[in-house]
């Protein structure tokens, strides 16, 4: 019995009801024609059953798409994108059945071994069929190991977010189930006229994650420790929608450090957040894909689009992001400080290494009063990487009093890769306080033959040095996600000197 | 069998002859001092010594305790006991020095099949260590030499010599940048360090880290050769009449 079909059955078992915030498993055999059409559009919402209301949004989008050129203001170059030669909705495939990790490719195995994932985890990434009864004593909380073998983990995890009234679910499903709060909240930081992706994303998105955290409710756990390894099923084109309403607080990651592949080149996610007075958002991301082959064939194209609106007074939204993967990176997440009081940050680490190309940085969006922002970007650009940094800090007149801080460093491995820093900066009254710093240094030998001379490795040196530079932006991720960041920043450097 | 054997060595920068086959030989537990003006090759004698890239040996050999050394990686030697103190100590911003000395440690006791300290382990150690150099607990806490005095950055220096516990010690004009009582801290923890099985190459222009490090043998350099080699009573010979005699000669 294939994998994902067993993983169905066993969930089935225990109790469908219980699963329901896990990820969704559904065979399907069919996939909708090649290319986009009307009826491209009107198949997936079929397929995702929904109301009329959200098939009018879909193909809304989808006419003004077919007005809209794609933007080629970003230093990146790649062919161009046939949009009548993709597939835009296929079901999930379901992975080849193994029975013992000796069947995984050693070479895999021994990266999961660097980024110091568990093996009940690789066991899962894998698609590898645990046998009954089993049981490691070690295993993180993570929902996931409900699927295969306990009942206890996830009824512990869903009754606690149950009880604190935190709606976490598919965006499909909460579609269905919440209409109201879905028709409320979703375009309403990203329009589906926002930009050529955001719109092709409102028109085709597959699923993600929908979150709603009550009034004064601090979500009692991380949502990464939870949804850590649901988020591979997530396709090509992820649609995720976060809202903290007053008082509240939520913490999401999603991503994984754990290298992941995909058969679509394009993807074009759009997450939305929304803070209300008081509340916090703290989003973090660890993004992995396939960046194409040593001659810098293959690799994912990622243009997402990402915002946050702190639409209360004092709330509050934290964008972490490591960035090491795709062949081609396109990405500004970004912060709307429309409540008076209201704070962004954006931390970021973006690694481009081979022929890897990252145009990436954020906007904040200054609009209430006395509103901070606060940028901290470190780029890392090796092999024959180009590694860009792009951001917008902007006040409006009636933003009295907005301050920003942003540093932006590059560091440069070798010498046939580039480093870029492309700020903008604009204050539309005269209270406001904006800082830039940045700096661009190159590795030195010096630094690497001294701790080569006490013993490391070239690569070791290398990942020390890296690891320190970027120190500041890992303090700000999870704690069990900032070891294996640490780990996989050296592992994405491999090779990149000497 | 000396430690270290250094046999008519011929090094090239950038097609530029440097050492024109230099030959030292040092013993386990001996102080050796090289002395000689600048450019005389003392530096590149050290850095070829501790593997370090651009230099290009067109002839010669380096033994250590009988090993071709020149067939290492610079980390091999590093793990094998050669320990080169920097004259320029580097800063390594954002790596806690107690992380770059558990990293470092770790990786010499790993290539040598020994065990890896625990973290409990270690700390007990370097804190041991750091106390009998009076070195404060708050100097490990901050970035790899970042920010450090001049002075600081050479007891860093002393203090991963300390924890390494090496059989050679080349210290690289360990005098430069140093005001008197720095440079005898310094020396002190040198001195401390020094024992029957572990031998220090003292490269310096001035015989005054000489009063504080004194040396078993002294050798004078020039032009890329040893033109002199004798007891500690070479070094004030030089301190008076200076290395002019010895342009000559070579």
């Amino acid at each position: 019995m294939p994998a994902v079909q067993e993983t169905v059955e066993r969930v089935k078992r225990i109790d469908v009801d219980q699963y329901r915030y896990g990820f969704e498993t559904l065979i399907e055999s069919d996939k909708a024609p090649k290319g986009l059409s009307e009826e491209t559009v009107k198949f997936i919402s079929e397929k995702k059953n929904e109301p009329a209301w959200m098939l009018q949004w879909r193909l809304e989008a989808y006419r003004r798409w077919l007005t809209m050129t794609e933007p080629t203001w970003a230093r990146v170059d790649y062919p161009k994108i046939d949009f009548q030669d993709l597939y835009y909705y296929s079901a999930p495939k379901p992975k080849k059945t193994i029975n013992s990790l000796d069947e995984i490719d050693p070479e895999i195995l021994k990266t999961y071994e660097k980024l110091g994932i568990p093996l009940r985890e690789v066991a899962m990434l894998e698609g590898l069929e645990p046998k009954p009864g089993e049981q490691d004593p070690n295993r993180r909380k993570i929902a996931v190991d409900a699927v295969f073998d306990s009942v206890s983990v996830a009824t512990t995890f869903q009754a606690e977010l149950k009880k604190a009234g935190v709606i976490f679910m598919p965006i499909s499903e909460a579609i269905r189930e919440h209409p109201e709060l879905v028709q409320k909240y979703l375009g309403s930081v990203v329009p589906t006229s926002d930009n050529f992706y955001a719109t092709l994303n409102s028109a085709v998105f597959s699923d993600g994650s929908f979150v709603y955290v009550p009034p004064g409710v601090r979500c009692p756990m991380e949502l990464s420790t939870y949804f850590r390894i649901n988020e591979r099923n997530t396709g090509q084109f992820e649609r995720t929608l976060i809202i903290a309403d007053k008082g509240s607080y939520v913490s999401y990651l999603e991503g994984c450090t754990a290298p992941q592949r995909d058969e679509n080149q394009l993807h074009a996610a759009v997450v939305e957040l929304v803070t209300h007075d008081d509340a916090e958002i703290k989003y973090s991301t660890v993004q992995n894909w396939y960046p194409g082959n040593s001659e810098g064939k293959g690799g994912i194209y990622n243009f997402v689009t990402k915002r946050g609106d702190c639409r209360g007074n004092n709330s509050k939204i934290s964008w972490t992001q490591v960035e090491t993967g795709s062949a081609i990176t396109w990405k500004y997440p970004s912060c709307i400080l429309r409540g008076d009081n209201s704070r962004g940050e954006f931390y970021s680490i973006a690694i481009s290494n081979g022929y890897q190309q990252v145009d990436s940085g954020t906007k904040m969006i200054h609009l209430g009063k006395n509103t901070s922002s606060r940028i901290i970007s470190k780029g890392i650009a090796a092999g024959k990487s180009q590694n860009t940094y792009r951001g917008l800090v902007t006040a409006h007149r009636k933003a009295t009093g907005a301050r920003n801080f942003t540093a932006c460093d590059s560091l440069l491995i070798g010498d046939k890769c580039g480093a870029h820093t492309v700020p903008y900066i604009e204050a539309k009254n005269s209270s406001a306080t904006f800082e830039h710093e940045a700096t661009t240094s190159k590795i030195s030998e010096d630094v690497l033959f001294y701790c080569i001379q006490r013993g490391l490795t070239q690569e070791e040196a290398v990942g020390l040095v890296v690891n320190g530079f970027v120190k500041d932006v890992l303090q700000q991720l999870p704690m069990e996600f900032a070891v294996e960041a640490q780990k996989l920043i050296s592992i994405s450097l491999e090779g990149s000197v000497g | 069998m000396p430690l270290l054997e250094v046999k008519d060595l011929k090094v090239r920068v950038e097609e530029r002859e440097i050492l024109h086959g230099l030959t030292l030989t040092v013993n386990e537990g001996e102080i050796h001092a090289i002395m000689g003006p600048n450019g005389s090759g003392k530096s590149t004698l050290s850095h070829v010594i501790a593997g370090k890239p651009g230099y290009e040996v067109t002839d010669g050999q380096i033994l250590f305790k009988g090993e071709d050394l020149l067939a290492m990686a610079p980390n091999e030697r590093a793990a094998k006991g050669v320990f080169l103190a920097f004259q320029y100590p580097v800063e390594i911003p954002g790596v806690a020095t107690m992380n770059f000395l558990r990293t470092a440690l770790n990786a010499q006791r790993k290539a040598r099949g020994e065990s890896e300290y625990s973290t409990p382990d270690f700390l007990k150690k370097v804190r041991e260590v750091s106390k009998s150099l009076n070195i404060p607990q708050d100097m490990l806490k901050r970035g790899v030499n970042v920010g450090f005095s001049g002075g600081e950055k050479k007891r860093n220096e002393v203090l991963q010599m300390a924890l390494f516990e090496p059989s050679l010690c080349i210290l690289d004009e360990m005098d430069s940048g140093l005001d008197i009582d720095a440079l005898r801290i310094a020396a002190d923890g040198v001195n401390a360090l020094h024992s029957p099985k572990r031998a220090m190459v003292v490269i310096t222009h001035y015989q005054r880290l000489l009063n504080y490090i004194v040396p078993d043998i002294v050798h004078v350099m020039s032009k890329g050769r040893v033109v002199k080699s004798g007891g500690k009573e070479l070094a004030l010979e030089l301190e008076a009449s200076g290395y002019a005699q010895f342009e000559d000669a070579a």
